[in-house]
């Protein structure tokens, strides 16, 4: 026997354990995924089946017919959407400015950027409220876009990402007669293409799993996102209806959960990234 | 001609450079004016609310002084309670976050597929929906077909009523909170222990350093900066816990799991009394930015030994 295989049948007790806690662990998403496919008398019924009889599709059925699960999704990949782009139109200059001149006042706005980072939504609310009603504007999806059009995190992050690039590609791209707007989108953008992908997954997630800020931004159903729609499954007064609650969590998740299969390293690194600094 | 095309050349660059002292100042305007209305603005606001009795159907303000902090403070008990349930969640969550994020870290330092996979895994929750968590666990926790009822009466044991008994509320609440950031914390302890130099370990290992006093005595000190900005982001982000709440238990039963970003949201959207919840807000605010400062405090402090 090797000293290698017997290093790895001793370890082999503590991996199995290992195992274990992270199969126990992931239960819960198990879980959703097998009650979306009972029907409501087997998910009620005591003990559990750990497998449903048969997989039953009456739950996804109801949220495209009766729920029009689809609007909700529109309404999310619309405000999702729109909030990145904006946020990267808004955030590509002002963090290239941040990092590449010098002007009165700069270090002034920078530290405001840096308070905006720190406060949060849970009390900007009310005037945000307020002054979306008095533009009559709670019908529209508006409310959910425009506060977002500042991500003061992303442009700290672009302002250090532009800042490690050397000076002397800027001179050299000035010398070469570029404009300073082709200097920035087709010289320096490119050069800091990670960092704009990590921007835009954070948004990416956070816009997409919002549930306070559309729950107080929005009152007509036409312009709800998926969240609010599945906060409105849960708000009956009798016989909650798990597995149509659980298949739409699954549709509220299945795209996030899509794109972290695919980059899960990526996306891993990218907040192990923001968690340090 | 030659000289005439000099001077006009020297005039354009000129006017170029005059231009471009605007350009920084236009290219930072959008976010700039972004940030005044939507988050500086509003924060003004909210003090300046704070003064006035003021609901969203009548839309006369009447100037009351510190009326409304003289009221949540000292008068209705009701803003004291959703404070000293805030607190009991975030003690909770700070201590069993810490604890589990270092032992998974420490757990699933060395390299592997085990350990790939188990940290994949374990950071999976993060990235979900809070309310898709809330809803998934009170599900589990349900308390006549929910699955964990099921484990417990499996091995004989008593069933808990979970959410739906003011003992537990909180309890199942901040075990949510948990599942949920544990991948993320632990994460941040994973990168700060694969940055301990290795050459440390190895004089420990040349010493015969009993493994738990090289965890004492090494790696915790050298994660220790790690540790306080745990322990700062973990009570910033408590404070503000707001969406399990109001999935799980709506602040119930009774007002056992009421927090204070919930308050605020009851006080605007239910009982319509803006100075109330502005002033709460206030409030709320106050103590972010006492943690944050002593945050910084703390940051420019020696947390580092090396």
């Amino acid at each position: 026997m090797t000293h290698d295989t017997e290093r790895r049948l001793r370890r082999l007790p503590s991996d199995l354990i290992k195992f274990a806690v992270v199969l126990l662990f992931l239960f819960p998403f198990y879980w959703m995924l097998i009650t979306s496919f009972k029907t409501y008398t087997e998910a009620i019924r005591f003990p559990p089946s750990l497998w449903p009889q048969h997989f039953n599709m009456t739950s996804y059925v109801t949220l495209l017919e009766k729920m029009n699960v689809l609007r909700y999704m529109k309404n999310t990949l619309i405000v999702t959407l729109s909030c990145i782009a904006m946020e990267m139109v808004v955030l590509v200059p002002a963090a290239y400015a941040f990092a590449k001149y010098e002007f009165a006042g700069k270090s002034l706005m920078f530290s405001l950027v840096l308070v905006a980072f720190m406060i949060p939504t849970q009390v900007t609310f009310i005037t945000v409220y307020i002054m979306m009603a008095r533009a009559r504007l709670l019908k529209t999806l508006l409310p959910q876009i425009i506060p977002f059009g500042a991500n003061a995190f992303g442009i700290f992050l672009l302002r250090q990402a532009f800042m490690q690039i050397p000076e002397e590609i800027v001179e050299s791209a000035r010398l070469d007669n570029a404009s300073e707007s082709k200097i920035m989108l087709q010289v320096m953008l490119p050069m800091c293409k990670s960092t704009i992908v990590t921007i835009a997954l954070f948004s990416f997630v956070s816009h997409w799993n919002n549930y306070f800020w559309p729950l107080v931004m929005t009152n007509s159903e036409a312009v709800q996102p998926l969240t609010i729609a599945m906060d409105k499954l849960k708000d009956v007064e009798v016989g909650i209806d798990w597995p149509l609650i659980m298949a739409g969590n699954i549709v509220l998740v299945a795209p996030i959960l899509i794109v972290f299969i695919f980059a899960s390293r990526k996306i891993i690194s990218a907040f192990a990234y923001r968690g340090i600094k | 001609m030659k000289r005439k095309e000099k001077q006009q050349f020297v005039e354009h660059r000129l006017g170029e450079r005059r231009l471009s002292r605007f350009i920084p100042y236009l290219m930072v305007a959008p976010a700039m004016v972004f940030l005044l209305v939507f988050v500086f603005y509003p924060m003004l606001n909210l003090l300046y609310l704070s003064f006035f009795e003021y609901n969203l159907v009548n839309p006369k303000k009447k100037f009351v002084g510190f009326e409304n902090f003289r009221n949540i403070l000292f008068v209705k008990t009701d803003f004291r309670a959703c404070f000293y349930n805030t607190a009991i969640y975030t003690v909770s969550v700070v201590i069993l976050l810490i604890l589990f994020a270092v032992m998974v870290a420490v757990w699933c330092k060395d390299k592997g597929w085990l350990n790939d996979f188990a940290t994949t895994a374990f950071f999976t929750p993060h990235i979900i929906a809070m309310i898709s968590c809330g809803m998934i666990w009170a599900w589990l926790m349900d308390e006549n077909a929910g699955v964990l009822n099921a484990v417990l009466s499996f091995f004989h044991l008593p069933t808990l009523r979970w959410l739906n008994s003011s003992k537990t509320a909180m309890l199942s609440v901040v075990i949510v909170s948990v599942w949920k950031s544990l991948g993320y914390y632990s994460l941040i302890v994973l990168s700060a222990l694969e940055a301990i130099p290795a050459e440390i370990y190895e004089a420990a290992a040349l010493d015969n350093t009993p493994k738990r006093r090289e965890f004492f005595k090494i790696t915790l000190p050298m994660l220790s900066p790690q540790l306080f900005f745990l322990l700062i982001t973990i009570t910033i982000n408590s404070f503000k816990v707001f969406d399990t709440i109001r999935v799980m238990t709506n602040g119930g039963p009774g007002s056992s799991t009421d927090v204070i970003s919930f308050y605020i949201y009851r006080y605007a959207f239910i009982h319509f009394r803006i100075g109330i919840a502005s002033a709460s807000g206030v409030v709320l605010m106050l103590v972010l930015i006492i943690l944050t400062a002593v945050y910084f405090k703390g940051l420019s402090k020696k947390v580092y030994y090396q």
